[in-house]
């Protein structure tokens, strides 16, 4: 009874050796997508978004006011759903603004935190949660399940869409890198990160629904604005304001360019 | 009292499957900071559940688990509407403990 | 006679309508250009090593950014042949390093970013776009494979074995300056803007062309 036993296992041994070497490469992939999906359900920026939510109505600042009184593009205290249609042109403002800066604004004005405050620390680190980015972590969380629906009606949105196009294939830097030098092509990718092509629609509402995210590596959620900056800073560029006109430009144009698709943040990235 | 856990119970086919989230830093104690210094250890270091008043699962978490631990279990038995509860003790003394219906 | 003198009005008025309205929509491009710089300009601020002039365009990142990587052939031979004259080739005229110092040199990803520190030393940043060792699966595919280099880049088009000095003299100028060959190609201008050193382009000439080295085994 032993011995067929034997050598059965003895052949799986051998096969399955054989299967990890020969298609290591093409599992490679395979078994990071598996390793996503098994961990998608535990996303602890679950966590942010109930610290966000709690900061949000809490009356805060010198003005002690909370964030209730944020219009965020649907109206005063509408959060559900807002996110989907950012960025969009703000009529108090004049100008097309993204989340960040908005709630930039409402910290602002509403709350009267001095902006060099907010700005100062705006990404999360080592023991440290900015109230900022809480909030985003919130509010788009009260966006998922709902469709992208970014508008270019007001003559502002549209010239932001296209200067937003026009930064994307800036090339510069000691790389002469844009963004299209990486995202502008299908199927490439950067060691083994799939790259997003923001020409192409599929990759742009794949990519855009699945930010802001929990980055695991990092063990903290990172917004729109951080992961902008984070690219600006592999590209070899300076760093870019925080939700400035420039930042705010090209969110515009990949946001629209991922209309329609489910939003369905916060993500999980690795 | 440590961060919140989200828990998740459900029963499928006689078997109940649990998900946990954690929030905890798990330093590991060997990490440095950006000044160069070691952060010092800070991780959970036993992990129980109870159903029904009987341990289900025991756990010790040590400085391999990353940060933010997430853990499923399944466990025979459990029955909707019963409840589960988890906590965890860790190296500086702290506890949390949560419960959840089993839906 | 007054028929043809019509006919002549009116087409002058539509050319004039054309050139105007062609006009009316540069105007409004150049405008919309220069919103676009200075914003560029006006919204990046210094950063460690990483300086605003960085954003500052030579003459090739402007021409391939003003026609998306695609310019005239004339421009486009123009400034490769520019390029190319400035290539500083090895004083000894010798193209082949160390391959195991390339591999290492090859795998880094580290420098030139404002979270380096200004004396390290930056890689080559080589595995992040392209394979090069059979044995390292962790490689990008922005750039075309590098894997059996002697073997796959070691003829010409016409199909002539290329000798050892003309291939290393061809890797070497590549990773020297890319844009020499093809003007708007991805891949950065190693030597070109000062990433790498001499010493450290012969490293990875060697890595790709020593037959030792594991980008030539199986």
């Amino acid at each position: 009874m032993n011995a067929p036993i034997l050598k059965n296992g003895f052949f799986v041994f051998l096969f399955s050796i054989y299967c990890s070497v020969v298609l290591a490469e093409s599992n490679a992939s395979d078994e990071i997508a598996k390793y996503r999906e098994m961990i998608s359900d535990g996303n602890p920026a679950e966590f942010d978004e109930m610290r966000g939510e709690d900061l949000w109505k809490k009356p805060s600042g010198p003005n002690k006011v909370s964030m209730q009184k944020c219009d965020l593009g649907k109206g005063i205290g509408i959060v559900k759903g807002a996110y989907a249609e950012l960025p969009k042109y703000f009529p108090d403002t004049d100008r097309v603004q993204d989340l960040e800066s908005r709630l930039v604004f409402c910290m602002t004005t509403l709350q009267g935190i001095p902006e060099k405050e907010i700005i100062a620390k705006p990404f999360g680190g080592d023991n440290y949660k900015p109230d900022i980015e809480s909030y985003v972590a919130y509010v788009v969380g009260q966006s998922k399940g709902v469709k992208m629906n970014v508008s270019l009606t007001h003559p502002k949105e549209k010239e932001a869409y296209e200067i937003g196009k026009r930064i994307f294939t800036y090339r510069a830097g000691p790389y002469d890198f844009a963004c299209s030098t990486c995202h502008g092509q299908d199927n490439i990718r950067i060691r083994m990160q799939n790259l997003p092509n923001f020409n192409n629609l599929k990759d742009s509402q794949a990519a855009y629904i699945s930010w802001p995210a929990y980055r695991v590596s990092q063990g903290l959620f990172r917004s729109f604005q951080w992961r902008l900056n984070d690219c600006f800073r592999q590209q070899r560029f300076p760093e870019p304001q925080y939700a400035s006109e420039l930042t705010i430009d090209l969110a515009i144009f990949m946001a629209r360019n991922a209309n329609n698709a489910i939003y369905a943040g916060p993500g999980l990235k690795r | 009292m440590g961060n919140p856990m989200r828990i998740r119970a459900s029963v499928q086919e006689g078997m109940t499957e649990v998900k946990v989230l954690m929030q905890h830093e798990m330093e590991t104690g060997l990490r440095k900071d950006a000044d160069g210094k070691l952060v010092p250890a800070w991780h959970i270091t036993e992990l129980k559940a109870v159903h029904n008043g009987k341990t289900v699962l025991e756990g010790q978490f040590g400085t391999a688990v990353s940060k933010n631990p997430y853990l499923v279990f399944r466990f025979k038995g459990g029955v909707s509407g019963e409840k589960i509860s988890v906590n965890w003790v860790d190296n500086k003394g702290d506890t949390r403990s949560d419960e959840v219906e089993i839906s | 006679m007054l028929r043809k003198f019509f006919h002549f009005v009116s087409i002058s008025a539509i050319f004039a309508f054309l050139v105007f309205s062609a006009q009316a929509a540069d105007n409004s491009d150049t405008l919309l250009e220069a919103k676009v710089m200075t914003i560029i300009k006006h919204d990046f601020h210094d950063k460690g090593i990483a300086k605003i002039d960085r954003l500052n365009q030579d003459s090739v990142q402007a021409m391939c950014t003003k026609f998306l990587d695609n310019p005239p052939i004339d421009n486009m031979e123009h400034l490769q042949a520019e390029q190319e004259k400035a290539i500083r080739w090895p004083a000894d005229g010798k193209y082949m390093g160390n391959w195991k110092a390339g591999e290492e040199l090859a795998q880094s990803g580290s420098g030139m970013t404002w979270s380096d520190k200004p004396d390290a030393i930056p890689g080559g940043n080589c595995y992040n776009c392209h394979q090069l060792s059979a044995k390292e699966i962790s490689y990008g595919t922005i750039g075309p494979s590098l894997l059996h280099f002697r073997l796959n880049f070691g003829k010409t088009s016409g199909g002539q074995t290329l000798t050892d000095k003309e291939l290393q003299r061809f890797a070497y100028g590549h990773i020297y300056n890319a844009k020499a060959y093809n003007l708007c190609v991805n891949m950065p201008r190693f030597g070109h803007l000062g990433i790498l050193t001499e010493a450290q382009i012969k490293d990875l000439v060697a890595l790709l062309i020593d037959p030792e080295s594991p980008v030539n085994k199986e």
